[in-house]
Order: C-alpha cells, then structure tokens, then sequence
C-alpha cells in the first residue's frame, strides 16, 4: 500500500520592499504552503498562488510595484486564471486610484473605486473587528462570525458594481470603522483582504487555508 | 461593528531573557520571552509588547533574534519598543517580524525621528511611547509633564502638546505610561487618560497602574482604545481571559477565542 503524497501548493509572495513579510510567510507555511518571498518574473508568474503584501503609503508601494513589473505579473496571471491575495495596501492598489491628501496614484486597475483616508473619530483603524461576510464567501468559510486584525489609515469605502458585465459580480465583505469599507474582495482568481490574515491568529490562518484549498 | 478593546501584555526583556520574574506554572522555561509570548497568544492576547531595556547596543543581536522567533511562533501583532533612535533600527526590527515600533526618548530628544520614520513605513508601524507625571501647579497647561530615563529626568514638556506634536509628525498610537501609577497596581491614571484622549485622534493605549480586574473598565471608559499591563499578567494574578470577561460584561466589545 502507497500512502499518496498531498502536494504543498507552491506561494510566492512579492517582495517589492521592505516591512514585515516574515509574518505572511510563517503563517502560509503554517496551513501547508511551500513559500518564496522573490521578485522573480518566472517564479512569481509561475507559483500556485501569489500573495502581494504591502505597507505604508499608496503611493510607495506603487512605486515599489512599478519597480518589478508588479502590475503586469498581476494582470498575467489573471489572465491564466492564477491566484492572487493582495493584503492591506496589497489590497488597496489594486482599485483604480489612491487618494492621500492632495496625491492622488493610479493603482493596477483591477477594481473600479478609490482608495481614501477613513473618517472617524481614532484614525487609524487598528485592532481587532467584526466583518460581514456574504452567504457563499469561500474565504470566510467558518470563520465568518470571528474577528480579524486591522491597521490602516485609508480603506475602499465604496465598491462599484457594473451590473451588465458578463462576469460574476466580485464577493464585497465589509467592515465599519467611523463608515463602511471594502473588508475583503473574492472575485474570480484575485481575492483581497483589508485586514491582516497572517496577524489575525487562528481565524486569520483558517482564512489562508481556504484561500489554498482553491489553488 | 465595532473594533474590539485590545488587551496587550508586555515583556521586559535584555539579552533576549525576560527580565522580571515571572510565575507561571505551566511555563518550560519562564525566562523565554518567546515560551511567553506562545502562553499568552493561546490565552486570548490582542497583541504583545516587547520593551528592550538593553542599554548597551552590543547585546541588541539578541532582541532581533528572540523578535524573529517570536514573529515564527505567534500570529498576532508583535510590538517592540526601547533604544531606537533611527530609520535603520526600526528596518531591522520590522525585517525581523515587528509589525510596530515604540519610541520615547529618541524621540523627545529629536522630533524630526518621528516624521523619518513614518514618511519611510507609514504611521501604522510607529507607536510613541510617553513617559508622563502629573505636575500640578508648575505651570504645565495639562498638568501632565514628559519624562525620559524612566520617569527619573523631567523635561518641563506639557504631554498634551507633545503628543499633539507627534501625531501631526506622524505617529499612529500612543502609548501612555503613567510614571506616577506605574508599579503602585493601584489603577490606572484616569485623568492622565481622559486629559489624552480629549487631544488625540489617534489609538491610545494605557499603561501603568494595573492591579486587579476592576482596573480595567475604567481606563477603556476614561478613552483607552487597548489596556496594556505587565506584572499582574506576569505573576499570573489575572489572566488575560477575565480581564475580556471583565471588559466584555461592562458592555466594552472584545475578541474572544475561537472555541
């Protein structure tokens, strides 16, 4: 008797400066992935998944995705139906523009909508908080009801729906801090989140686990 | 929906050891800030702080090493505050897995550290730490005065202003630490906290002063966004768990553990 070997799903995840990426790396591994922290065109089109991290200013990290040809290895392998997770900044360049104070940056255009500062009264929104998943949500798959780690300034506070495009609509998970924002986003092979996955404890690693199964 | 209070232990540590006893059954080896950190994670911690009181820069190697151990065992937001002075430092910790950096004295000393520091990562990763006493009478709008060195040196600064200061710098949390109440366990500073909150739009944690269950609620209604403690953690005096149940029935929300 053979036992089967599972395969590790293979994850890169971006390296376009610098920041903690440690942390998305270990908690990847923690739910079975085989990951490379690169820049590497051939590896980071070729992976199972990629993971775009990103901290700091809008327009710092554009710069820094600029630099590696980022956008183009996002938009190929969108084209090929290949995964990719963009977390905190990560997420927000991937709406059409970036709004902080009088800057404004063209983000990778893949989601109609601005990213801007958050009004409320403690900015920036940081620390644990409830989301609201819609029925279907794939990432949120048993953790819907749990708690997850946030820290930014500025969020999607609005997700513009065509409702005659001939694909399915994107997955909209929100979140309120002061207003309602863009919590996460599942939309064919590019899924986002506004939160840290990697920071968020054992929900945060069921949520990466789900994000893997569909590789 | 609302973010939840974070509870935040915090770990003095020098030469990569914890430095203040600890007292924790089920602990393999008490003096590991990472063996810590593991316990308090699986209690329900929102978060932890490392305060690296090292005073000499040769030992420092072992801060970024127990930082990277820790960032591999836990996965939860890993602060760590104490001796840094540059945009170099604060790299070297967040490459190591510090999700935020805490400074004081550099900062006091040098207010332009503040805007390098968040013009290069962001506000999100710079927590300012203040050190403040009251000083009634001396002239001091708030009443409340800066202090460096651990409470032991004055700098006639007005805390309000200087926290004022900072988050139009670029600062993304406060973190503040009553000298007065620091060590006494006799609650925290409400005024000093309320005296903050009137002026600061930022995340504001409160520290100093916690001695039992019933200290909590008060600092969070006072305006504390997280409450951090040290030694009643430590001494396993309270655990982590009742202060959220604590927190929680008074009505504040808190994130339980998944079950």
């Amino acid at each position: 008797m053979t036992t089967p070997t599972t395969r590790r799903p293979r994850v890169v995840i971006l390296d376009y400066g610098s920041g903690n990426l440690r942390s998305a790396q270990r908690a990847l591994e923690r739910v079975g992935a085989d990951v490379s922290v690169t820049a590497e065109l051939a590896v980071a089109l070729n992976c199972d998944g990629l993971a775009v991290p990103g901290v700091g200013a809008f327009a710092s990290c554009m710069r820094g995705l600029h630099a590696i040809d980022g956008p183009r290895i996002i938009d190929r392998r969108l084209a090929g139906a290949r995964p990719v997770l963009g977390i905190c900044v990560g997420m927000q360049v991937l709406f059409d523009r970036g709004v902080e104070g009088t800057q404004e940056t063209d983000g990778c255009r893949q989601w109609p909508g601005v990213v801007d500062r958050l009004t409320a009264p403690v900015v920036p929104h940081m620390g644990w908080n409830t989301v609201a998943a819609p029925p279907g949500s794939r990432l949120f798959d048993g953790v819907a009801s749990e708690r997850f780690y946030f820290v930014h300034s500025f969020a999607a506070r609005s997700f513009p729906v065509h409702d005659a495009a001939p694909f399915l609509p994107p997955m909209v998970t929100w979140a309120e801090h002061g207003e309602p924002f863009v919590a996460a986003v599942e939309n064919g092979a590019l899924s986002a989140t506004q939160f840290h996955p990697e920071k968020s404890g054992d929900a945060g690693a069921v949520l990466l686990e789900n994000w893997l199964s569909q590789l | 929906m609302t973010v939840a209070v974070r509870v935040i232990p915090c770990l003095d540590v020098t030469g990569g050891r914890v430095v203040k006893g600890v007292n924790f059954v089920d602990l393999r080896d008490a003096g590991d800030p990472v063996e810590m950190a593991r316990i308090y994670d699986a209690e329900g911690a929102d978060e932890l702080t490392f305060l690296d009181i090292t005073a000499s820069s040769d030992v420092r190697e072992t801060t970024y090493e127990v930082v990277r151990r820790t960032a591999e065992t836990v996965f939860i937001p890993l602060t760590v505050g104490g001796g840094i002075r540059s945009v170099r430092d604060v790299d070297r910790l967040l490459r190591a897995g510090a999700d935020k950096v805490g400074v004081n004295t550099a900062a006091v000393l040098r207010p332009e550290l503040i805007d390098e520091i968040s013009a290069e990562f962001g506000s999100q990763v710079l927590v300012l730490s203040v050190d403040a006493r009251r000083v009634p009478g001396q002239g001091i709008p708030s009443g409340f005065e800066v202090t460096t060195h651990g409470g032991r040196t004055g700098t006639g600064r007005d805390a309000s202003a200087w926290i004022c200061e900072a988050v139009g710098r670029g600062v993304g949390e406060i973190l503040l630490n009553s000298m007065d109440a620091d060590g006494t366990r006799a609650g925290y500073d409400l005024d000093m906290i309320a005296a903050t909150r009137a002026v600061c739009s930022v995340p504001l944690v409160a520290s100093g002063g916690a001695g039992q269950l019933a200290d909590f609620e008060p600092a969070v209604a006072a305006g504390a966004d997280a409450v951090l403690a040290a030694s009643v953690f430590h001494f396993g005096q309270l655990r982590i768990a009742e202060v959220k149940v604590a927190l929680g029935a008074a009505g504040h929300p808190v994130r339980r553990l998944r079950t």
